[in-house]
């Protein structure tokens, strides 16, 4: 069976213009300098996504993940290279673009479906579908530019999904919107990949990517520097934050990983090495209350105990540790800064304990991970990830995710226990 | 994965697959290609063209009936300037001036649109695929739906003002029309792309608009110049500009008067030439615009793969 998406060899070459001339004037008098830095926004990239895979795309920002899906999306060309993309495409890069504010809803619908090389036969046939998924109902008629963010962006999605497409390219769109239309187009998602079509994710939420996907791709710099499931491209993604220094990378940790928060720049006179690092060692749990049944039942304590070893002795360091679902969405993430701990002095080897003295799920199996990052200047040491380290088993008392102790009051009056 | 593909659907996917096209996308598209993409969107054209409409007149009482107004307001206007008060002898100059006219307004609405569409349709050309020759063809085809609109202004007055058009020369409007599209087309497209580089096209398109406007047989006739320069060996240099044979073909079949007597003497309009003449004329403006279009396609293909940066 062909791939669904073959990249041959792609690179794209960009001009990063310092000062933009667009005038005649301006060119002409800027004739013999070149007021630009070339750069290669993509350098040999070739892989190929296979039928109903949903492939993510992940990479600090300016990594060259948003320009590939955009060669895909055939609205940027390469350079060089060819990609071969079968069947009919919906590009997802903004929802609704293409609405014009003084054509009404139902005029948008067929405009923005011929954008995407529908034909009004078809448009007809699902006409009925769109303007249900956008729940706009009686506002179809009246002139976009009357409607709420909200009801613009349904309208989008709901066009894009309801193309019939084989391949959905999607650039971080799904994290707009309110709640329950998130919910809406994950439940969309999911039965693309149900129905066997042909998903290319990028985001910068490792969230989102461990829930979705079901590989991922790293890009740095224009390059593919990792490849696996999406939970191992993640790790390898923190990796290249943790190697890779400059700003860039730097705003991405931060924005991707809550539990690096991190604090301002605390003592100036501690230095920071550019060859320091602290590595994460093995991560194991324990199960102080319950030491041989493997598992936790709700409420009990829990011990995550870190091996690390540092390049030298290492001052200024925060912790931060992670508790990510079965679906990959993060439950709990702190580090020691927000807890207001002091940063840690660090050997070159030796052992941290996290202790928590109650485990407050009722109910299911959970991974752990834990990193070093530099108090002084921001910088990631090390991330790492142990897939699916303890398991929470339910007592009965309660179902549902939380584990809550509620007491009951009748009339003023506490309820008592049965005898 | 495994319940997945115990699924009809999945299945019924996989089958198609060799059936489905396949889009390459790589850093040259020939013009063929091109060409064959702007017929697969289609129907977009048709759409692009109905928004243009809809919004320019959306919200207005009127709506079409201001396009109908420019060209019978030229009408009243140029009757009572040139015949009442400069005391121009042509017969029914306001006929001759709208035959010009029309054929003008669409040459320099398509064109003055076209070059600013790609900018003003920033928003799609960044986020969405699809063949941008199609913007300034667009502009193209609203054009010609206000030149049609218009041309029923010109109908009219011909019925009112009783002017019996040359019937020998009429077959040649709809051929002068398609190489007019034809070579507005070609133009816009290569304008559309250039201006997304060079912003000044489309200041520098407002002057060439208002020379190329006088270097046409328009509101003067064609013999005026045509006799002087045809004394100097230089008439060829009149058809250098495609428009020229363009309009001589609107004037010749729909006004169809050659000379006009003045205090006794004869004044030239038009040239006698034959219909087969003007057929050639316009036959070799298809040709070059033929040939400016895959220029234009190829120009436009080399500046198209920037558009999203450059925007």
């Amino acid at each position: 069976m062909p791939a669904a998406i073959e990249i041959d060899d792609i690179s794209k070459h960009f001009r990063l213009y310092h000062e933009k001339y667009t005038s005649l004037k301006e060119r002409v008098i800027h004739l013999n300098k070149l007021p630009y830095d070339e750069f290669w926004a993509l350098k040999n990239v070739s892989f190929d996504v296979n039928w109903g895979e949903t492939v993510g795309l992940v990479g600090h920002n300016g990594s060259g993940k948003s320009t590939l899906l955009k060669c895909i999306a055939a609205i940027l060309k390469p350079t060089s290279g060819e990609i071969r993309v079968r069947g009919r495409v919906a590009a997802m890069l903004e929802l609704g673009a293409g609405f014009h504010p003084e054509l009404s809803g139902r005029e948008n619908i067929y405009l923005n479906a011929a954008l995407l090389g529908v034909s009004k036969k078809d448009v007809d046939l699902r006409f009925d579908d769109i303007v249900d998924f956008s729940e706009l109902g009686p506002f179809i008629d009246n002139q976009v530019r009357y409607y709420s963010s909200g009801m613009y962006t349904r309208l989008g999605f709901a066009v894009a999904v309801n193309v019939d497409p084989d391949i959905l390219l999607v650039d971080e769109v799904l994290a707009v919107g309110d709640e329950n239309f998130q919910r809406k187009c994950f439940d969309k998602v999911e039965e693309f990949q149900e129905e066997g079509r042909t998903i290319v994710f990028v985001s910068h939420s490792p969230d989102i990517v461990r829930r979705v996907c079901d590989r991922a791709y790293v890009l740095d710099h224009g390059k593919i520097v990792g490849e696996g499931t999406a939970p191992e491209a993640i790790s390898i993604l923190r990796e290249f934050q943790a190697r890779g220094s400059g700003l860039a990378s730097m705003i991405a940790s931060i924005s991707e990983d809550p539990a690096s928060h991190l604090a301002p720049v605390a003592a100036q006179e501690e230095i920071s090495l550019p060859n320091d690092r602290v590595m994460v060692g093995q991560i194991s749990v324990a199960f102080p209350a319950t030491a041989g049944a493997g598992h936790l039942t709700p409420g009990d304590p829990l011990a995550v105990k870190v091996s690390y070893s540092a390049t030298r002795p290492i001052s200024g360091v925060l912790v931060g540790i992670q508790l990510f679902d079965q679906k990959g969405d993060l439950v709990f993430g702190t580090d020691s800064d927000l807890l207001g701990l002091e940063p840690l002095d660090v050997d070159s080897e030796g052992e941290l304990e996290f202790s928590f003295p109650s485990v407050a799920v009722s109910d299911g199996l959970f991974s752990v991970a834990v990193g070093f990052t530099s108090a002084i200047d921001q910088r990631i040491y090390d991330w790492q990830n142990q897939e699916l380290a303890f398991k929470v088993i339910s007592n009965g008392k309660s179902s549902g995710y939380l584990k809550l102790e509620p007491r009951l009051i009748l009339n003023g009056e506490a309820v008592p226990f049965k005898s | 994965m495994d319940q997945a593909n115990s699924l009809p659907d999945k299945k019924m996917v996989a089958s198609r697959i060799e059936d489905l096209p396949i889009r390459v996308v790589s850093p040259k598209v020939g013009v063929f290609a091109r060409i064959q993409n702007i017929w697969t969107f289609r129907e977009l054209l048709v759409s692009m063209v109905r928004k243009e409409l809809r919004i320019k007149y959306k919200n207005s009482v009127l709506g079409f009936l201001w396009s109908l107004l420019n060209p019978a307001l030229y009408l009243v206007i140029y009757y009572i300037v040139f015949q009442k008060i400069l005391k121009n002898n042509m017969p029914l100059f306001a006929i001759f001036l709208l035959c010009g006219l029309l054929v003008w307004n669409f040459f320099s609405n398509a064109l003055s649109s076209a070059t600013t569409t790609i900018i003003n349709n920033a928003g799609i050309v960044k986020k969405v695929a699809f063949p941008r020759e199609i913007l300034a063809l667009a502009s193209v085809g609203a054009a010609l739906i206000f030149f049609l609109l218009q041309a029923c202004v010109l109908v009219l007055a011909l019925a009112i003002f009783q002017v019996i058009p040359a019937f020998g020369y009429l077959w040649l409007v709809p051929f002068a029309l398609l190489a007019l599209v034809l070579f507005a087309s070609s133009l816009a497209i290569a304008l559309s792309a250039i201006n997304v580089y060079l912003r000044d096209t489309q200041h520098l398109m407002e002057l060439v608009l208002l020379a190329w406007f006088w270097a046409t047989p328009i509101v003067y006739p064609f013999q005026e110049l045509g006799v002087r320069l045809a004394q100097k060996g230089l008439l060829f240099l009149y058809f250098f500009n495609p428009v020229t044979v363009i309009v001589l073909t609107f004037q010749r079949a729909l006004y169809a008067k050659l000379s006009y007597l003045n205090n006794g003497k004869a004044i030239p309009l038009l040239p006698g030439y034959s219909p087969g003449w003007f057929a050639l004329q316009l036959l070799i403006v298809v040709l070059v615009s033929a040939v400016l279009f895959i220029g234009a396609l190829m120009l436009f293909s080399r500046l198209e793969g920037n558009f999203a940066e450059e925007l």
